[in-house]
């Protein structure tokens, strides 16, 4: 494979590349890593490898900035994690972490120098009213007053509008199934919930299992086109993959996994762009295992090209004149995964004409 | 070398084209950036910065630029851009020069976490650093400027800099920014002190920038050891009063002043802890300028003979 010339790729690749690195390089390796929100990770890998020493000072601090926000996103999360738990205990309803906040619980690499905007968690559709109830009363509310936004999200959406604490201000977004209901793609949420994983440590709190935080990921990011945070999310499977792959039996539970709960495209994708642009170590045997569940020959090399351009930091160092245009086309794709057109058409109607707020 | 060394019309012809690197304080900044206002007001106030053409790395690459679309000529806008975000929205072109100073301030907010960053004016005598925690209207930049020309050494107008692995406060001695009705009574203070134009009808009023003291700016690799936190309190026909406060109050109080104090988890709590336990804490209200400054000096020198 050829060498890329975007520096914070290769680095995710192999961290050492970092000992070659001239003043310049850090200029531009900062720069790149904090458009991609990527800085407190490098600096966890730099930390792992021991190579902190090859950073220059002036870079050392940027990271190291970044990194003690990574750190103080953790503690919080760690005590929204418990406060969550303990809400929901009391009307006996599991808590499902997910994302970023089940790779902390879980105490995976993943985890280490991530950000988190929000914690997301799961539970069964059911129930919600009842869940939504109870964090009411701890103070979690809902700041999307607006009548259209909240229909938005209770009818066609897979979670409620976004809760805010408060007093502490976090926020939290509950989720009931892991795609939109309007979504093509549909999943048994039931099967996903029957192999739920205890977090140590904590009452109450569960995260999906290996192969389904890696599925999950993966179908976040390629079944519902939520590419805003693509290299990062990328970033995040490549983890999950190397950490997991540890055990022999991984990627065929994986697959077979994927395989019994119908997410065998966002699987492959994720499988086959972990591999070609972080040069995730994944058995090239199991790429045959897709069949006619991959995309084909002509659809493979359109997304080839568009996806290249969405998992680049999103920093002009690493633009071409495609760049803009590419990511338009994903964008445009992710709205189309999520909702039917004569959903959508209406929706971006509303937003551009009714609402002053960026289309959600 | 440094700015005033730099020929203006080159360095206009340099900031308009690829921009220049700009040392402020522990910082490298790029700056990029047409607009004359820019040139002509860098070139004023940091004249006595050192600046290089080219330079292999910078901290913050910032540019002001004029935004896109029909406003290039119809009242005219400027943007500020740090390396491709843009964290605010375009403001008239007349505050092109201040866009800067805020959007640089913003940079340090946001991204400088090796350091507890205070709001607050910081000046030093003797080696010791008083720190003057600003809520708006408290006469923060007023006492800062009128300090500054008086033998105090500026280290900031705007922020504290105390850094974590050192405990010690860092210089950033930037122009000191002066608002409304502070503009004329530090111009009357000393002669020769040099300002830029007044800014008018920003959303903190009427602005000046005052030019920092050459000393200042040489010495900006000379940290200082904090001593006392300082709350003014300017208010018309109140008596000078340096009231002591106690340590847990000065603490409550610094904290709201803190930009990072809560991003900065549990080193925000230990680092705040540690720069009280090096300082006294006042309260201080005062009317008079002068009277203001005579207690400032009483306070510096009663301290060389303790």
């Amino acid at each position: 494979m050829e060498k890329d010339n975007c520096l914070l790729i290769r680095a995710l690749i192999d961290i050492s590349v970092v000992s070659d690195f001239v003043m310049s390089d850090w200029d531009l390796f900062i720069r790149q890593a904090r458009h991609a929100n990527l800085m407190a990770k490098v600096y966890c890998l730099l930390k792992e490898s021991n190579l902190l020493e090859k950073v220059p000072q002036q870079a050392l601090l940027h990271l190291q900035s970044r990194y003690y926000i990574s750190d103080r996103h953790s503690q919080s999360a760690f005590y929204e994690i418990d406060e969550i738990g303990k809400v929901l205990s009391s009307i006996t309803v599991p808590v499902i972490l997910l994302k970023g906040a089940a790779y902390l619980a879980q105490n995976l690499r993943a985890a280490r120098g991530r950000l988190f905007n929000d914690v997301d968690i799961l539970v069964s559709k059911k129930i919600i009213s009842t869940v939504e109830k109870e964090l009411w009363k701890d103070g979690w509310l809902s700041f999307h007053n607006d009548k259209y936004d909240q229909r938005y999200y209770r009818k066609w959406m897979h979670e409620l509008p976004p809760l805010k604490h408060e007093n502490r201000g976090t926020v939290l977004d509950v989720h009931h199934t892991i795609l939109p209901e309007t979504a093509k793609l549909k999943v048994d949420v039931e099967q996903l919930l029957r192999e739920v994983v205890p977090v140590v440590g904590f009452e109450n709190v569960y995260t999906f299992s290996k192969t389904d935080l890696v599925l999950h990921s993966a179908t976040h990011l390629f079944g519902d086109g939520e590419l805003e945070h693509g290299l990062r999310d990328l970033s995040d499977l490549d983890s999950l993959m190397r950490e997991f792959s540890v055990s022999s039996d991984f990627w065929q539970e994986l697959v077979n996994r994927a395989t019994s709960l119908n997410l065998q495209r966002p699987l492959f994708y994720a499988m086959h762009y972990c591999h070609t642009i972080l040069h995730t170590p994944i058995p090239v045997d199991f790429f045959q295992t897709f069949n006619e569940k991959k995309p084909n020959f002509l659809l493979l090399i359109i997304m080839d090209n568009l996806f290249k351009h969405a998992f680049r930091p999103d920093h002009k160092s690493c633009d071409s004149s495609l760049t803009s245009i590419a990511r338009l086309i994903l964008y445009i794709r992710s709205h189309y995964l999520r909702m039917p057109l004569y959903l959508l058409l209406p929706h971006l109607f509303h937003k551009m004409f009714f609402s002053n707020k960026e289309v959600v | 070398m440094k700015v005033k060394e730099i020929e203006y019309s080159l360095f206009k012809q340099c900031l308009g084209a690829e921009g220049l690197f700009l040392h402020i304080g522990p910082f490298i900044v790029k700056l990029q950036s047409s607009f004359t206002l820019v040139a002509e007001n860098v070139y004023l106030l940091y004249a006595d910065f050192t600046v290089e053409v080219k330079a292999d790395f910078a901290d913050f690459h910032v540019s002001v630029q004029t935004p896109k679309g029909v406003r290039r000529w119809f009242r005219p806008q400027c943007l500020f851009n740090f390396d491709g975000f843009k964290p605010f929205k375009p403001l008239p072109a007349n505050h092109a020069f201040v866009f800067f100073e805020w959007g640089l301030n913003w940079c340090i907010a946001q991204y400088a976490h090796q350091y507890l960053i205070v709001h607050s004016a910081v000046l030093e005598k003797n080696g010791k650093a008083v720190i003057l925690p600003g809520v708006p209207g408290a006469g923060k930049s007023t006492l800062c400027a009128a300090l500054s020309l008086n033998g105090w050494r500026l280290l900031s107008d705007e922020f504290a800099l105390f850094s974590l692995s050192e405990k010690h406060l860092t210089p950033i001695p930037r122009p000191v920014s002066l608002k409304n009705e502070s503009v004329d009574i530090i111009q009357q203070l000393k002669e020769g002190t040099i300002f830029g134009p007044l800014i008018e009808n920003t959303h903190k009023g009427s602005i000046a920038l005052m030019k920092p003291i050459s000393d200042y700016v040489e010495a900006s690799s000379q940290t200082a050891k904090p001593t006392w936190v300082i709350f003014p309190q300017f208010k018309a026909g109140a008596t000078t009063e340096l009231t002591p406060v106690m340590k847990g109050e000065g603490f409550m109080q610094v904290k709201k002043n803190c930009f990072n104090y809560d991003v900065l988890g549990h080193r925000g709590f230990e680092a705040l802890g540690q720069l009280i336990e090096k300082c006294d804490c006042f309260d201080f209200s005062y009317s008079h300028l002068d009277e203001a400054l005579n207690t400032f000096d009483k306070l510096a020198s009663m301290s060389v003979k303790s």
